[in-house]
């Protein structure tokens, strides 16, 4: 307990950010969901191409940390970008290879869930066994930094070096955490504002609330999909890129976990709601923080399951409820 | 087996040839021969495929053994996913109640064989079995009670946190052996019989080997045979039970609340009651398929009930035919055997595997071997579609 109060800021800053990672990858499976009904089971996978991406940038580009600050901010910038495109891409090929067919037949959901599964292990093998493709490619010696000790963790060399900000009850703030925990709220924010403003957001929304409805309406449904993965994934890479830089590392699996994580932070905050992720991936991560200060850091993944279980049984809908469709512009 | 080698003595009514092309398989065809044999006949062939079936480890034929792994170990592994996948069977297929937390079962059966067998007492094996059972049953009502109120997909979250969450506990408990797990569990008591020899191919011959021989009936570590054997037995046995189930008012009472479940509390069906009690059967089969896991096994640890393992049950069962038990116990051995047999890819295994069951997810939806009930209402469904559209195709 008293461990609890001691490092109450840190627990709570760390626990921020945590959960600004969990919302932002909360985000492609409240979308998705909200206009399908269906588990992106294959997100995690997107995340983790997005992670990979961002590496390969500040692999290619080689800057030392410590660089000067404009040079730091473009790396940093391309390697969103990078991140984001390859997140984005990824996503529309879930949506390409393992769903437009389902959605189409109207097959039931557990097929599609089938389906979602079978990608995300053909999406992590592939990463995990890179070095082996690119060796049959006949590339191996070429993109070697790339893909060698392919089933390792893979290290991110952060350009920005992480520095204290300022101190709060004992704990100094970094300048890597206030990026990360403003950033994700200003994504949520800008999110929030494409949904209900453009007209692409009218449209999954139209979408969400009654598909054949809007498809009597003029509602390309097909389109309004893909643009759903499209801004999940684009969400999941910004999120890859942000965890990088406060965790360091990835692993051709290391999305499983997380995207377990961040599928419950969506349920928290009430599938379907984009608002409720970010609050249910704080929620989380404060949640897990706390949680193992009292009881152990074994416990921790634990306390997140038994959260969910707890707040599904009293409350089912989540924190904010279901509300992609109900969403008012 | 397609539309066109249908037997002739049956006349295809107008709604199957409507679904039989885009199913590409007709398998009242293949029943309809057998059903048509006469009755001793039927008893023989069915008796032969159940002899084939207890004599595969000893056949060792060519394309079907695993060259990499001992036969018996993988015919084990075979078995015990076609177990799972069964009583995962009754719970997804029958009573619609997708559990993503299924390892969890499994998971408490092997530690209650494991834990009562060798860390924490010493019981015999003959006790461990019943008491594994019994406890994951009530552990499924338990968990059953409070979670089956909610309902679809939220099902799905909670029992897969409800895996975690029991994986987790025996990871971080040390009266449950904590992260290094349980060694000597004890296996099933032996009796040492007589000795069976093995076949051995060469080319298309196969000669006895009298050198390669399983004892009858020793459970060793060596020999995996007579694991395989007391699991076939098991699988009969609830094969058996699985048939009177669903044939009896309990399996229409699933069938009720999967496809409707406010309709069927109207009609009188105490829904909640029977789901409990799905999941209360789904879970005492997973425990029973668990307690041979662990004392086959010897050791165990909870690195062994990851929630992939879950995963790969779901997909076995869907993969077949959520259910139809015999469409079931085909994607146990699709799910579990195919990765076995091409262990000499051990790397590319899994891609390939994830590959198959998005191919077969997108172009089989309906499962390898879907139940009648989803083939009668396709059927409905594309005739209904014929008269709208107004085609001639009926």
């Amino acid at each position: 307990m008293s461990f609890l109060i001691d490092n109450f800021v840190e627990l709570t800053v760390t626990g921020l950010v945590l959960g600004a990672v969990y919302g932002l990858v909360a985000l492609g499976y409240t979308l998705v969901y909200g206009v399908l009904q269906l588990i992106n089971f294959a997100h995690s996978e997107v995340w983790m191409f997005g992670s990979f991406a961002a590496v390969w940038v500040t692999v290619a580009l080689g800057v030392a940390p410590g660089s000067a600050l404009p040079i730091v901010i473009g790396v940093l910038l391309l390697a969103l970008l990078a991140a984001m495109t390859v997140s984005g891409g990824v996503a529309l090929l879930l949506e390409r290879v393992a769903y437009r067919r389902l959605i189409r037949l109207d097959a039931p959901k557990l097929v599609a869930l089938i389906s979602a599964i079978g990608a995300s292990f053909a999406l992590a093998e592939l990463m995990g066994l890179r070095d082996r493709v690119a060796g049959w490619l006949g590339l191996r010696d070429t993109l070697d930094p790339y893909v060698r000790s392919a089933r390792d963790n893979t290290r991110f060399r952060n350009p920005l070096e992480t520095e204290g900000v300022f101190s709060v009850g004992g704990y100094t703030v970094t300048n890597v955490d206030i990026i990360i925990i403003v950033s994700a709220i200003l994504m949520m924010v800008a999110l929030d504002q494409f949904i209900r403003r453009t007209r692409t957001g009218r449209g999954i929304r139209a979408v969400a609330q009654d598909s054949e409805a809007a498809a009597l309406m003029g509602v390309n449904r097909n389109r309004v999909i893909r643009a759903t993965f499209l801004v999940g994934g684009i969400m999941a890479g910004a999120a890859a890129l942000l965890y990088l830089m406060r965790f360091g590392v990835t692993r051709w699996n290391a999305g499983f976990l997380l995207g377990v994580k961040a599928f419950t932070a969506a349920v928290l905050g009430g599938i379907g709601n984009v608002r409720g992720a970010l609050l249910g991936g704080f929620v989380l991560g404060l949640a897990e923080n706390y949680g193992s200060a009292l009881i152990g850091s074994e416990w921790r993944d634990v306390v997140a399951f038994l959260l969910l279980v707890v707040i599904l049984l009293f409350r089912p809908t989540g924190l904010l409820g279901e509300s992609l469709g109900r969403a008012r512009a | 087996m397609t539309q066109g080698k249908a037997s002739p003595d049956t006349e295809p009514s107008a709604a199957r040839s409507a679904w039989g092309p885009r199913l590409g398989w007709d398998r009242g065809a293949l029943a309809r021969r057998i059903t048509a044999l006469p009755v001793p006949a039927k008893w023989t062939l069915i008796g032969a495929f159940v002899v084939f079936l207890y004599a595969l480890p000893l056949l060792e034929i060519p394309i079907l053994s695993t060259p990499d792994t001992d036969f018996g170990a993988v015919l084990f592994t075979v078995a015990s996913y076609v177990l799972v996948a069964l009583g995962l069977n009754v719970v997804l297929g029958y009573a619609g109640l997708l559990d993503l937390g299924y390892v969890g079962f499994y998971a408490i059966g092997a530690y209650t064989v494991a834990v009562f067998g060798s860390l924490q007492a010493q019981l015999s094996w003959w006790l461990l079995i019943p008491m594994a059972v019994v406890f994951t049953t009530i552990s499924g009502v338990l968990l059953g009670a409070p979670t089956l109120r909610v309902r679809g997909d939220y099902l799905a979250i909670v029992t897969l946190g409800f895996g975690e969450i029991i994986r987790l506990t025996a990871l971080n408990t040390d009266w449950l052996g904590a992260a290094k797990g349980i060694t000597g569990v004890p296996r099933p008591p032996s009796v040492e019989l007589f000795e069976i020899p093995h076949l051995q191919w060469e080319g298309a011959t196969a000669v006895i080997d009298l050198d390669d021989t399983t004892t009858f009936l020793v459970f060793g570590v060596a020999d995996q045979a007579p694991y395989y054997w007391l699991a076939l037995t098991v699988i009969f046995i609830v094969l058996g039970a699985d048939r009177m189930l669903r044939l009896s008012r309990v399996g229409r009472a699933w069938e009720a609340t999967r496809e409707d479940e406010d309709a069927a509390e109207l009609m009188g069906v105490p829904t909640f009651r029977f789901k409990l009690l799905a999941f209360a059967s789904g879970a005492f089969i997973g425990g029973l398929s668990g307690a041979l896991f662990a004392s086959r096994q010897g050791f165990i640890n909870p690195e062994s009930f990851q929630l992939l393992l879950s995963i790969l049950f779901v997909a076995a069962v869907v993969v077949g035919g959520a259910g139809n038990r015999w469409g079931v116990i085909m994607g146990a051995i699709v799910v579990a055997y195919l990765p076995e047999r091409f262990r000499g890819f051990e790397e590319w295994r899994l891609l390939v595997f994830g590959m198959a069951l998005l191919i077969l997810a997108n172009f089989r939806p309906q499962g390898l071997i879907p139940p009648r009930r989803t083939r009668r209402a396709q059927a409905v469904d594309e005739q209904l579609e014929a008269l709208e559209e107004g085609t001639d195709r009926v």
